[in-house]
């Protein structure tokens, strides 16, 4: 186990920027989730971090040491990738035993490591079967069980759930964070699904456009994202987003609706959030018309239009209703978020 | 839900292309086409098969003897072949030749097809080309020159000049034939690999190699029937009649002045198919599957 550290990051190919000076502090046992839309760089600096990719500038250290120029073999980290990569030639147990052959460890201590990891992911049975007879949950267990063979200081997911169906995905989400508890190594897992950012951090990375927009506790990201896009990137569905001004002791939408605001707001905003948890049904509130009702069991969902202005709604109550019914709605104000003219939080 | 589509279905009168789609028109689309395609290709090795057998009286005298079958067969062509020329060591020399330069070629463009397709130092996409480009010189024309280099070197007349001279055509060939395979085996295999601890050397011989024995074999099979058929150079570059290669013996050895020994040049040539159609009968599978799929996980 170690602490990751990455200064000032910086990667190019050729004239083209990926990433622009990126810090992340990573402690020790950590579960760390660098999250974001694609292309904003993530799977990149999981590269860097493995070794697969330069550092075009900055640094990045693992328990400590500096690794730039270390080769990843010599990085003691091991990597899950994002569809499996696992040997087709070679047995599930061959797969596991493979890093330590090459370590020329002994056969007997081989065996055992390769058990003990088999034991703790359930492919007790499966040891001797190729990847293509296996599922695409075995799959994933038998990479994962690759990477605890070799009792690496750091463990690397890159997407690793996906290319498995939802149903599966939820079930080996709660499996790699019971793994990490049991295991307590060093974690960065790379995702661009924010329910897996959200589920199974310690902390998060949210990543746009090759810089860092803000790190975290998964709760207080979602509480007071730093500025629109983690807004709008944590949370699901997504936090409504109202662009307008404020004027006489309300906020004025764009699209017309009028929406109370938290006492001592600042005037400058130019964003009024609100999630879509956090509206209530009041009957004392703002006239909203519904343009869809969407019953999930748990919740309602209801699409509302105020005026011309947009908004999700998500209600524990049943809302019975049609399209084009009113429905009286108003923000929890005490959960109003507010965005100055450059999109950082007011 | 599904019963209900089980049963409008199973009530429902069978589509008009069904009636089509049945014994006679596979027969028509399938067999019919099969057939023709097989006679045509055929037809040759019947020819060569029944003329090698034939009896002199029977091959030259279509009005008496049905061309197309054997009265009485005969084993005197190849026994002639076998036991008044230098068939036996043509062969051996066809054989040496073939299976040297399908090596030399398979090592080098499988170093060289991995170095392109992996290493991508900088300019590997020119070589690459530069590979190609070489391949599209005609023999015809590159023997000229080659000759010149195989004198110099002492080759001539001996199988060296052949097992040298093959790879000209046979590594352009194969690389290419590789660099399409490498490309079909992951990258991540490779990254993980070298996460894992693998050296390149031990990432081509543990983790690529075995993904591309199907790559492997195909372009083996290639070289080695390229080889095994090859003219110019071996009518060029040898001149004995002991070091001679098949494809050349048996016509510059059994046609003499105007006369054509037609048994033995069709047995000598039914003999030299064997080993080719034995080679390809063993691999065939691996062979399909080099040019129809890629690795599978």
């Amino acid at each position: 186990m170690a602490d990751v550290s990455i200064r000032q990051a910086r990667k190019s190919y050729g004239s083209t920027k990926v990433l622009h000076g990126v810090d992340v502090s990573i402690g020790d046992g950590e579960f760390v989730v660098l999250v974001g839309p694609s292309g904003c760089g993530k799977s990149t600096l999981l590269r860097m971090i493995a070794g697969l990719e330069n550092i075009t500038e900055g640094e990045i250290a693992i328990g400590g040491k500096v690794v730039n120029t270390v080769p990843p073999k010599d990085r003691d980290i091991a990597m899950v990738f994002q569809n499996y990569a696992l040997y087709p030639h070679m047995t599930v147990r061959e797969n596991m035993a493979f890093s330590m052959m090459l370590a020329k460890a002994p056969a007997d201590v081989i065996e055992a490591e390769v058990q003990r990891a088999a034991k703790i992911l359930g492919l007790d049975v499966l040891l001797d079967r190729y990847p293509r007879q296996l599922s695409g949950g075995q799959r994933q267990r038998v990479a994962m069980g690759r990477a605890i063979v070799r009792d690496p200081q750091v463990f690397l997911f890159d997407e690793p759930l996906s290319n498995l169906d939802a149903k599966l995905r939820v079930q080996m989400r709660s499996e790699i964070k019971e793994l990490h508890q049991r295991l307590k190594v060093t974690t960065v897992y790379v995702t661009h699904d924010q329910i897996e950012a959200m589920t199974m951090a310690d902390q998060i990375v949210v990543m746009n456009g090759g810089r860092i927009e803000q790190s975290g506790a998964p709760l207080d990201l979602y509480d007071t994202p730093a500025n629109l896009f983690v807004a709008g990137f944590i949370g699901s569905p997504a936090m409504n987003l109202l662009s307008g001004r404020v004027r006489d002791g309300a906020f004025h939408a764009d699209g017309g609706a009028v929406m109370p605001l938290p006492p001592g707001a600042p005037p400058t905003a130019t964003t009024y959030g609100i999630r879509p948890e956090h509206l209530r049904l009041d009957d004392a509130g703002i006239a909203a018309s519904i343009i869809v009702v969407e019953p999930t069991g748990s919740e309602t969902q209801v699409s509302l239009n105020i005026g011309e202005t947009h908004l999700l709604g998500a209600f524990r109550e049943r809302v019975m209703g049609r399209h084009g019914d009113t429905l009286m709605i108003s923000p929890d104000l005490d959960l109003v978020h507010l965005f100055g003219p450059d999109g950082r939080r007011l | 839900m599904t019963e209900a589509a089980t049963k409008a279905n199973g009530s429902s009168p069978p589509p008009e292309t069904m009636a089509w789609d049945s014994r006679s028109r596979r027969v028509v689309m399938v067999y019919v086409p099969l057939a023709c395609f097989v006679l045509i290709l055929l037809f040759p090795f019947y020819w060569m098969t029944i003329t090698a057998f034939k009896p002199n009286a029977e091959l030259y005298d279509y009005k008496r003897y049905n061309p197309f079958w054997i009265g009485s067969p005969t084993l005197d062509h190849l026994y002639m072949l076998l036991f008044e020329t230098a068939y036996p060591r043509w062969l051996w020399t066809t054989m040496l030749v073939a299976v040297c330069a399908t090596v030399l070629s398979l090592v080098s463009s499988t170093l060289a097809a991995y170095a392109i397709q992996r290493l991508r130092f900088r300019g590997s996409g020119y070589v690459g080309l530069a590979i190609y480009l070489a391949y599209l010189v005609p023999p015809s024309i590159l023997f000229i020159p080659l000759a010149t280099m195989v004198f110099q070197l002492g080759l001539f007349d001996t199988p060296f000049a052949l097992i040298l001279t093959y790879p000209t055509f046979l590594i352009p060939f194969c690389t290419w034939l590789l660099i399409g395979y490498f490309k079909s085996i992951p990258y991540e295999l490779e990254e993980c690999a070298l996460m894992d601890g693998a050296t390149r050397l031990q990432i081509l011989r543990r983790i690529t190699l075995p993904l591309a024995v199907p790559g492997l074999i195909s372009a083996g099979i290639f070289s080695f029937t390229l080889s095994w058929n090859e003219f110019i150079y071996a009518l060029a570059f040898i001149q004995s009649s002991e070091n001679k290669t098949v494809p050349v013996a048996i016509l510059t050895e059994l046609v003499t002045g105007d006369v054509y020994q037609w048994g033995a040049l069709m047995a000598g040539s039914l003999l030299g198919s064997l080993p080719v159609a034995l080679f390809y009968s063993f691999f065939v599978d691996y062979y399909v599957s080099s040019l129809t799929g890629a690795v599978k996980e």
